[in-house]
């Protein structure tokens, strides 16, 4: 991606919520890159911060969230901004996929309504035939026709609501786009479809695109570059190609072993379950569930280390050797952990 | 492990002999739609929803079976038919050769005792008010099988060890919002074992559970299966996780079973055309791989209308002649693909194609407003051969001019039935001679004279 231009830099984020029990920290210390034309996958377990990451950024958080960090669109910084210049943004400049394309349009509302509202909102100059004919344009791009362009949502099955949905988020020509989950709903083949419909994008329209997704298949074979995500931690990034075959993080690896795909023949699960984020394990958050872990792991917070070719890993495994205290190697004797404990 | 315990230890005792546990028969299920209130009053057919269309199979003891299907295949409903939870609308359900199709709820009820349900999400299927020992505990008192709270306590207590929930103290008082979702989900499998059932119905057990976790489950169930003499019915749209569970798979598609057979058959060398189709878009966490760019086009039609002949026609990439092609598909192709997407005018000289919205065998497409039927001919013709490939033109009979428009006639539908082919049985015409053979006269009868050139 040498060259390209960076379109959104995460640095440092940190999203706190606060809860009954506490102040948890589901976004903690995050920091990436995507390029113009990128695909980013985020991908991790349910609890995990993936999706609160993915509209931290949108800055589309509930009341009582606190925020900090940056997050760098082509260099403004969007944290912080006031509701009202970053609603504009939202749209326009970044624009968001959901999971659940049932619940997302509005069923009193036609399919033209919804174009000519999102359009009218941010570019309120446009005449109504240029609305017309943006809006089908963006829609046969998704495979609707415009035979269909003024029916109502419920005429619509649940995989072409999805490609309302994301014909919606491209009318306006946004340079990156979040999508959480876009497929989860959905049925295989369908699926299928709307993953070669969002590859399409980003060799049509250069958009960069984050998807957020539990399902590492689907990284592998739409996205560039992958991040994986746990308790709150970005615990590795790279090339997903290079992740993929050569996991530097504990944790990657064995997620890609429990994955149950068609060339599975033996069942691998990984211990014990992700940790309460109001009172997550000191130190490196997947020590009490490492099968590698060290006594250094359990003591001291990891360093960004980077390996390999271009992979970011947060992990002791990988150093610096400098940093660890001596015996720190030593492994870690770790309490049995009990089926109770399992999630 | 605790002492013997009757309930859970009754093992396959009760038939040895070559008799299926279950045999579904021809089953289906069909939901009636209301309908307007004039149509209620004047008692107007409405038309239902075949949600199972006539669905057979056997169900060895000691078998999984994986019932395999996206949403709309009638899968669940499959499931919840045989546990009575829905009413079959004709179709026998044999348990050990006895039917109980058509049992009144009174004299079933014994027969849940012996099957039992786990579904989809865990969250959902246990009262939060409830704490384990109570939910648990709960069809033991419903049955009448455990009287006193002490033997209820020992049979939870025997059944919260079998899943692995332990120590079982400490879960006996928890409640479901104290426990993780996989916990939650052995729980529900506790509950579902405590009556020493035979048969497990498990509707999507891991769908909605993490990747870490779901090889846990399966392997609970896996472990259960051979300690307590389970017999499984997996159903799933997960083709990974039924390849791994189950010794045989039924691929569902609308209410039917389009292939069923051994499950490395079915993964090595699928025949139905959905099959291959559905095993290509399974995503793989293998980074030689990419998008499936052939994916078939469309979506899962309507089970209240289905398409002539067989129901995957519309979507299939190898249909032929007999396969099924009527007014619908012809209304789609015309509307949607041959006009240009962007576009809401249709195809030149083609008038209004609403008529063509009811399934019919022949249709006829009027000219537009002030034009001749002759430019229907000629619009059609063109669309005819910049789109060879158009499975579609194969079930085209004849095409000729009238005086209200141009009438298309489609070649007579074969429905498809499951016939053997090899270790499985498959029902696509593809491997059906005699459907071949109709479909080969066919093409030769067709009437090129007044096919528009």
């Amino acid at each position: 991606m040498n060259g390209r231009e960076r379109v959104l830099s995460v640095r440092r984020l940190r999203v706190w919520y606060g809860t009954d029990r506490g102040p948890v920290r589901a976004v903690d210390d995050v920091s990436f890159d995507i390029h113009q034309g990128e695909t980013l996958g985020l991908v991790g377990e349910s609890g995990c911060g993936k999706s609160t990451l993915g509209r931290g950024i949108l800055g589309l958080l509930p009341e009582g969230t606190a925020t900090g960090g940056e997050v760098l669109f082509r260099g403004t910084d969007l944290v912080g901004l006031p509701r009202r210049t970053l609603r504009a943004m939202r749209g326009p400049e970044i624009g968001m996929i959901f999971q659940e394309p049932m619940t997302r349009l509005d069923p009193l509302m036609r399919i033209s309504e919804h174009f000519a509202e999102a359009l009218r909102t941010h570019e309120p100059d446009l005449s109504d035939a240029e609305v017309r004919s943006r809006s089908i344009e963006a829609l046969a791009g998704m495979g609707i026709p415009a035979t269909r362009f003024r029916q109502y949502p419920h005429e619509f099955s649940g995989g072409m609501r999805q490609r309302i949905m994301i014909a919606l988020a491209l009318v306006l020509r946004p340079k990156v786009v979040i999508a959480d989950e876009p497929t989860t709903a959905l049925d295989v083949l369908v699926e299928a479809q709307i993953l070669s419909i969002l590859a399409d994008l980003k060799a049509n329209f250069d958009t960069a695109l984050l998807l957020v997704t539990h399902n590492l298949g689907i990284v592998a074979e739409s996205c560039d570059r992958v991040a994986v995500m746990y308790a709150g931690k970005l615990v590795e990034e790279g090339p997903a190609r290079d992740v993929f075959v050569r996991p530097a993080h504990p944790y990657t690896r064995e997620l890609l072993r429990s994955v149950i795909s068609l060339r599975t023949t033996g069942l691998q699960y990984i211990p014990g379950a992700p940790p309460d984020l109001t009172d997550p394990p000191p130190a490196c958050r997947f020590h009490p569930r490492c099968p590698d872990a060290m006594q250094v792991c359990a003591t001291k917070w990891p360093i960004e280390q980077r390996v390999y070719d271009d992979q970011r890993v947060l992990c002791w495994l990988h150093g610096p050797a400098s940093e660890i205290p001596p015996g720190g190697t030593e492994p870690l004797v770790r309490e049995e952990i009990a089926v109770a404990e399992e999630a | 492990m605790s002492s013997p315990d009757t309930t859970l230890e009754r093992g396959a005792a009760a038939s040895r002999d070559d008799t299926p546990l279950l045999e579904v028969r021809d089953l289906k299920t069909h939901f009636p739609l209301r309908g307007t209130f004039l149509q209620r009053v004047l008692g107007r057919e409405t038309g239902s929803v075949k949600a199972v269309d006539g669905v057979s199979f056997e169900l060895r003891r000691g078998e999984v079976l994986g019932l395999v299907g996206e949403s709309g295949s009638g899968k669940t409903t499959l499931g919840r038919t045989i546990l009575r939870l829905a009413d079959p609308t004709s179709g026998s359900i044999l348990v050990d050769g006895g039917d109980v199709a058509g049992l009144s709820e009174h004299d079933f009820r014994p027969y849940r005792r012996r099957i039992q349900m786990v579904f989809q999400d865990p969250h959902a299927s246990l009262n939060p008010a409830m704490d384990l020992l109570t939910a648990i505990g709960h069809p033991l008192k419903i049955h009448g099988l455990a009287t006193t709270q002490d033997a209820v306590r020992e049979a939870v207590a025997s059944a919260l060890e079998r899943v692995g929930l332990t120590p079982v103290e400490l879960f006996l008082r928890k409640y479901p919002s104290d426990l993780s979702g996989g916990q939650k989900q052995r729980a529900v499998i506790a509950r579902a074992i405590i009556l020493g059932p035979d048969l497990l119905i498990a509707d999507e057990p891991v769908s909605m559970l993490d990747m870490s976790v779901r090889a846990k489950i399966l392997e609970l169930m896996l472990e259960l299966k051979d300690e307590l003499d389970l017999t499984y019915l997996y159903i799933t749209h997960d083709l990974a996780t039924a390849k791994f569970l189950c010794d045989r798979v039924a691929i569902m598609y609308l209410g039917r079973i389009v292939e069923v057979g051994p499950t490395a058959e079915i993964f090595a060398n699928p025949r139905h055309p959905y099959t291959v189709a559905l095993l290509r878009a399974v995503p793989d966490p293998d980074p030689e791989r990419h998008v499936p760019r052939d994916v078939p086009r469309g979506e899962v039609p309507d089970a209240v209308s289905p398409p002539l002949g067989c129901s995957f026609h519309p979507r299939c990439p190898r249909a032929f002649e007999v396969c099924g092609w009527e007014s619908r598909d012809l209304k789609e192709l015309l509307e949607t693909r041959a006009a240009g997407l962007d576009t809401d005018a249709r195809p030149s000289g083609i008038g209004d194609l609403s008529r063509l919205g009811e399934p019919s065998r022949s249709a006829i497409i009027p000219p537009e407003r002030g034009h001749d039927p002759s430019e229907v001919v000629e619009t059609l013709s063109r669309i005819r051969s910049a789109t060879p490939e158009e499975p579609l033109w194969t079930g085209v009979r004849r095409m000729r001019a009238l005086a209200e428009g141009v009438g298309v006639e489609f070649h007579e539908p074969i429905d498809p039935t499951l016939l053997p082919e090899g270790p499985v049985a498959v029902a696509c015409h593809l491997y059906d001679a005699r459907a071949l053979e109709t479909a080969r006269r066919a093409a030769a009868e067709s009437d090129e004279i007044s096919e528009p050139r």
